[in-house]
């Protein structure tokens, strides 16, 4: 199989006792992680190497981004409309009905918003993006690339990482948006909260850093379904199983590191 | 090209060998492939010889060895010389390898369009060029998965004769396909050998019907060159493996095939 880096796939270790298979284990997993963030390093010094592949980001921008539209807009509507609810509901017992706004957004924007969206995006443009690269792989075609000259990971990868940088943030605000409209729709319009302080709320108590702190995540979301989920797919085995397997682990693991390093940049950025 | 006697060889591989874990694949290959000749490589599956081949390609880096190609030592290049290298061979994968989202002709043209300034109208002309040699005029607006394998394999062949190139490497040109389209790929190698004077070297499972369309024959077992030289050196050198391996294909003898894996070790 073809390597960006020239190396060979992860070390494979004859093992005879437990001990030696631990090692071995041990080795093997240091060894694949180190690869992992090679390619991620691969693809990104690509990047800035010309030629510059502007028409493959923004067609990549287009099956991550603008396709993701309608679905991210659903999701938000309706966490939008949940949060509104519950909110509503909970905070009429305290007598805070006035703060509406204001949870629904930092709930939304901080939190919720780069989250759901990325995995929403995971589950439909991550798994297809593992998929179709790992079909490329095993049908050859990735060899075809570089016989040609054309560097594999220059052509598929790197454009996606950029496109994946670019929409999540995007999607993200569209999320964010969609989701206060919805809150605003049950909590005020069905349970009656005041309208005024919904919007006021918002104004006075939802910081620019609150917003940039979102985006933020969202960007490293972008960067990490990517980076998972053309890895999976570059590294398809060639078998029958080899594709499925490759996309369900880029879920998986995208979807993993996602929540993980969530819980990291909150606890960088509440500092 | 440096040398004189590097005029008449093509590609010269010596004592090649590869590794993956603890399994040794290539054990100290050697050949030599004379320009514009058609060398077929055979053997039983496991062998090594896709490995071997994907050496030749530059896809795989030797543990040790050599690969000269043209005259240049390609063994440690990297980058711009590499690529100079990949320019002087074209290859047609198993399966074709075709860009599923491409049409023919945008596969055809893809390396043109990538790698060089030509304008349109060039490109044109060179992949219809190139469709008509392999017989595949006016189905350029046809995907990949609209036409049979057969002739998958011919828009293959196309794209990898798109830059004219003066090797052109095939594995296992025929996986997958009926006799007798078997037969008309095998006769199309040789007129696209003959027509583009190509030094040619081809991986195949076709015994004996390959060696009708191949002026020398390698016979690979157990990770070496067991045997190599013209059809006639090859056929006649009552090697009892060689002579086992060819029984088992043609008869299609389930046993002779369990033991001959079981002698390479799949």
């Amino acid at each position: 199989m073809n390597n960006p880096s020239g190396l060979d796939s992860p070390v494979r270790i004859p093992v005879v006792s437990p001990v030696e298979r631990l090692g071995a284990y041990v080795l093997e997993s240091i060894s694949a992680l180190g690869g992992f963030v090679l390619f991620l390093f691969f693809a990104l010094a690509e990047i800035v190497m010309p030629p510059y592949k502007v028409r493959l980001i923004l067609r990549q921008m287009r099956t991550i981004g603008a396709e993701s539209f309608f679905l991210v807009a659903l999701i938000g509507m309706f966490t939008g409309m949940v949060l509104g609810l519950q909110g509503e509901f909970t905070l009429r017992k305290f007598g805070s009905e006035g703060v509406l706004g204001t949870v629904v957004s930092l709930v939304l924007v901080r939190e919720l918003g780069p989250v759901l969206t990325a995995l929403m995006v995971t589950a439909r443009a991550g798994s297809a993006m593992a998929a179709e690269i790992g079909a490329m792989q095993v049908t050859e075609q990735i060899d075809a690339l570089t016989v040609m000259a054309i560097n594999p990971v220059q052509y598929l990868v790197s454009p996606r990482i950029v496109a994946g940088v670019i929409s999540f943030p995007l999607l993200t605000s569209m999320f964010d948006v969609i989701g206060i409209l919805g809150g605003y729709v049950v909590g005020v319009g069905l349970m009656g909260a005041p309208s005024a302080s919904y919007f006021n709320g918002i104004a006075q108590n939802l910081s620019a850093d609150d917003i940039a702190g979102g985006l933020y995540k969202a960007l490293v979301f972008g960067l990490i379904v990517t980076w998972v989920s053309c890895y999976k797919g570059y590294y398809a085995q060639r078998m029958a199983t080899g594709v499925s397997r490759a996309t369900t682990e880029a879920v998986v693991l995208s979807s993993v590191l996602i929540l993980m390093f969530d819980y990291f940049l909150t606890s960088l950025l509440l500092k | 090209m440096t040398a004189g006697n590097s005029s008449s060889i093509a590609i010269k591989v010596s004592d090649l060998r590869r590794r993956f874990g603890a399994q040794q694949v290539l054990r100290g290959v050697n050949l030599e492939c004379p320009r514009a000749q058609v060398t077929t490589i055979v053997g039983p599956s496991g062998c090594g010889k896709t490995v071997f081949l994907k050496h030749l390609t530059l896809l795989l880096r030797p543990d040790a060895g050599r690969i000269v190609i043209n005259g240049i030592d390609v063994t440690g290049l990297r980058g711009r010389a590499l690529n100079s290298v990949r320019e002087q061979f074209g290859v047609l994968f198993q399966g074709g390898a075709l860009f599923d989202s491409l049409t023919v002709f945008e596969n055809v043209a893809f390396p043109l369009v990538e790698k060089t300034r030509m304008t349109r109208g060039q490109i044109r002309t060179a992949v219809e060029e190139k469709l008509a040699a392999v017989g595949l005029e006016g189905m350029g607006q046809k995907f990949p998965s609209e036409i049979s394998g057969g002739m998958q394999k011919r828009a293959a062949l196309a794209r990898a004769l798109i830059h004219n190139p003066n090797i052109l490497y095939l594995d296992e040109p025929t996986t997958g396909l009926d006799p007798t389209r078997t037969g008309a790929i095998h006769q199309l190698i040789r007129q696209t050998h003959e027509r583009f004077g190509l030094t040619v070297v081809m991986v195949s499972h076709d015994v004996p019907q390959v060696f009708e369309i191949s002026d020398r024959i390698a016979f690979m077992h157990e990770g070496r060159m067991a045997l190599n030289g013209t059809v006639a050196d090859v056929t006649q050198a009552r090697d009892p493996v060689f002579e086992r391996f060819l029984a088992g294909r043609a008869s299609g003898d389930e046993e002779l095939m369990a033991a001959e894996k079981a002698e390479t070790r799949v």
